[in-house]
């Protein structure tokens, strides 16, 4: 390795023990969960977390999770998770899981999604389904350093029931700092899937975005990064996490 | 730790002894990966081992279709906790491509490199001896771009993010350097058996 190479030091991750503080329904399939762990301090927005849930006997499963909560002071840090069908850790969340229940966390994990108020903008976000929650955290994170910073969120939701913290969107648009939404449904009366409209929409409110970050099914990012590309958004500025097939 | 009222799903017997220790078995086949698909056009592909900056042998996509082909049936793992059963691939293998340029691997460490500018780091011994190949083909069909067309790394005994999307070639290095992921925490090796997911596990 030559001298000109920056030697980074290795990021380690350990489990670290979280216990439920708050539970709190969001929408009919999603509920949020208040964790008081020593990482709230320590993350990111757009960063995610492991969680490992541990058996009587031993046996342990763990899932990823985006964190929804921007880093506030409070010792907490807030999970938003969806009820899968078969679900083996979000049906013990969705189920099972009480105030004062501990589980694991290790984390925060994924460097290149995530943002804070010194990366700047303009801050084009795209989110499809649950994949909201990593950007909600973003756009906290915004209202609370840096609300001068131009923002949009185009959000495809199934139907406005099941659109996450929708309440607290329409509020953090309507303050006023620049901050747009752009909301479109898929299954309510008249619902569409993302377009080249929407993106048109969203990218004369906010200008030429320096950072963008899209996260929601394959299907979702795929058609977003396509759409957003055929605006003229350079490749380079565009990170993407995906889930489900 | 005990989580109260966590009993979790066992695998069955038949399945349990294929899946590493954390992993659940999934029947899609998810993506992962930092950006969007970059647009890589056959005319101009290009396939390159290099030392260091040092180009060794450089290979159109005529001539690489052109290379023995090598075929690979089994399980893959990703970090993300997924692993799937019998993917089928086919491609040119690492000890091929070594044969063709006319070298033996001049480092014991190499970087993958793709066309997103992603990196990931694989020691030589993990490619040699047919342990790894260059895919070009999943399930008999051209790899599509979402999952790493038109080319990828295959090295199926690590967890997948070693086998890199889009690859454009491979840069022996002296040492062992970490890629994209490995400079983010993710561990150097990535045995999924050990379950190396991240640095110190």
């Amino acid at each position: 390795m030559s001298s000109a190479t920056p030697v980074t030091e290795p990021i380690v991750f350990r489990w670290h023990q979280a216990e439920i503080t708050a539970i709190a329904p969001v929408t009919p399939q999603v509920k949020s969960f208040r964790l008081r762990c020593d990482l709230a301090n320590a993350y990111r927005p757009g960063q995610h977390v492991d969680v490992r849930l541990t058996a009587e006997d031993g046996y342990q499963a763990q899932r990823s999770y985006s964190i929804a909560s921007a880093p506030d002071g409070s010792g907490t840090l807030e999970l938003m998770v969806e009820a899968l069908p078969d679900g083996e850790v979000s049906g013990w969340f969705s189920q099972a899981a009480e105030i004062g229940d501990r589980v694991e966390l290790r984390g925060p994990i994924g460097g290149s999604f995530s943002w804070d108020g010194p990366d700047g903008g303009p801050l084009l976000l795209g989110a499809g389904g649950s994949g909201v929650v990593p950007l909600l955290a973003m756009l906290r994170r915004r209202a609370r350093v840096a609300p001068e910073i131009p923002a949009a969120l185009i959000y495809s939701a199934r139907t406005r029931a099941e659109a996450i913290a929708l309440p607290e969107l329409e509020r953090l648009a309507g303050d006023g700092t620049g901050f747009s939404l752009h909301l479109t449904t898929t299954r309510d009366d008249g619902g569409r899937r993302i377009d080249a409209a929407l993106v048109a929409g969203a990218l004369a409110r906010v200008g030429r975005p320096e950072k963008v970050f899209l996260c929601g099914s394959n299907r979702f990012v795929g058609a977003a990064s396509d759409l957003i590309l055929e605006a003229g958004v350079p490749a380079g500025v565009i990170r993407t996490e995906r889930f489900g097939s | 730790m005990v989580t109260r009222g966590f009993v979790g799903r066992r695998q069955p017997p038949e399945t349990g002894a294929r899946i590493p220790p954390g992993q659940y078995l999934t029947e899609d086949f998810p993506i992962l990966q930092i950006g969007p698909n970059p647009t890589v056009d056959l005319a101009t592909w290009r396939f390159t081992l290099r030392a260091g900056s040092r180009p060794i042998k450089a290979w159109s996509w005529e001539e690489f279709e052109a290379l023995p082909r090598t075929t690979w049936q089994g399980d893959i793992h990703c970090v993300t906790k997924w692993s799937k059963f019998d993917t089928a691939w086919e491609g040119v293998s690492f000890d091929d491509l070594l044969a063709d340029a006319g070298i033996a691997a001049p480092t014991g460490f190499l970087l993958a490199e793709s066309y997103d500018d992603y990196t990931t780091n694989v020691p030589v011994a993990d490619l040699v001896n047919g342990r790894a190949m260059v895919a070009t083909r999943y399930a008999g069909q051209p790899i599509h771009p979402d999952h790493g067309g038109p080319a990828r790394l295959l090295v199926p005994h690590l967890y997948f993010w070693k086998s890199a999307k889009w690859v454009k070639g491979l840069r022996f290095t002296q040492t062992d350097t970490a890629g994209f992921w490995e400079l983010r925490g993710y561990h150097m090796y990535g045995d999924p058996w050990r379950e190396q997911r991240y640095t110190g596990d």
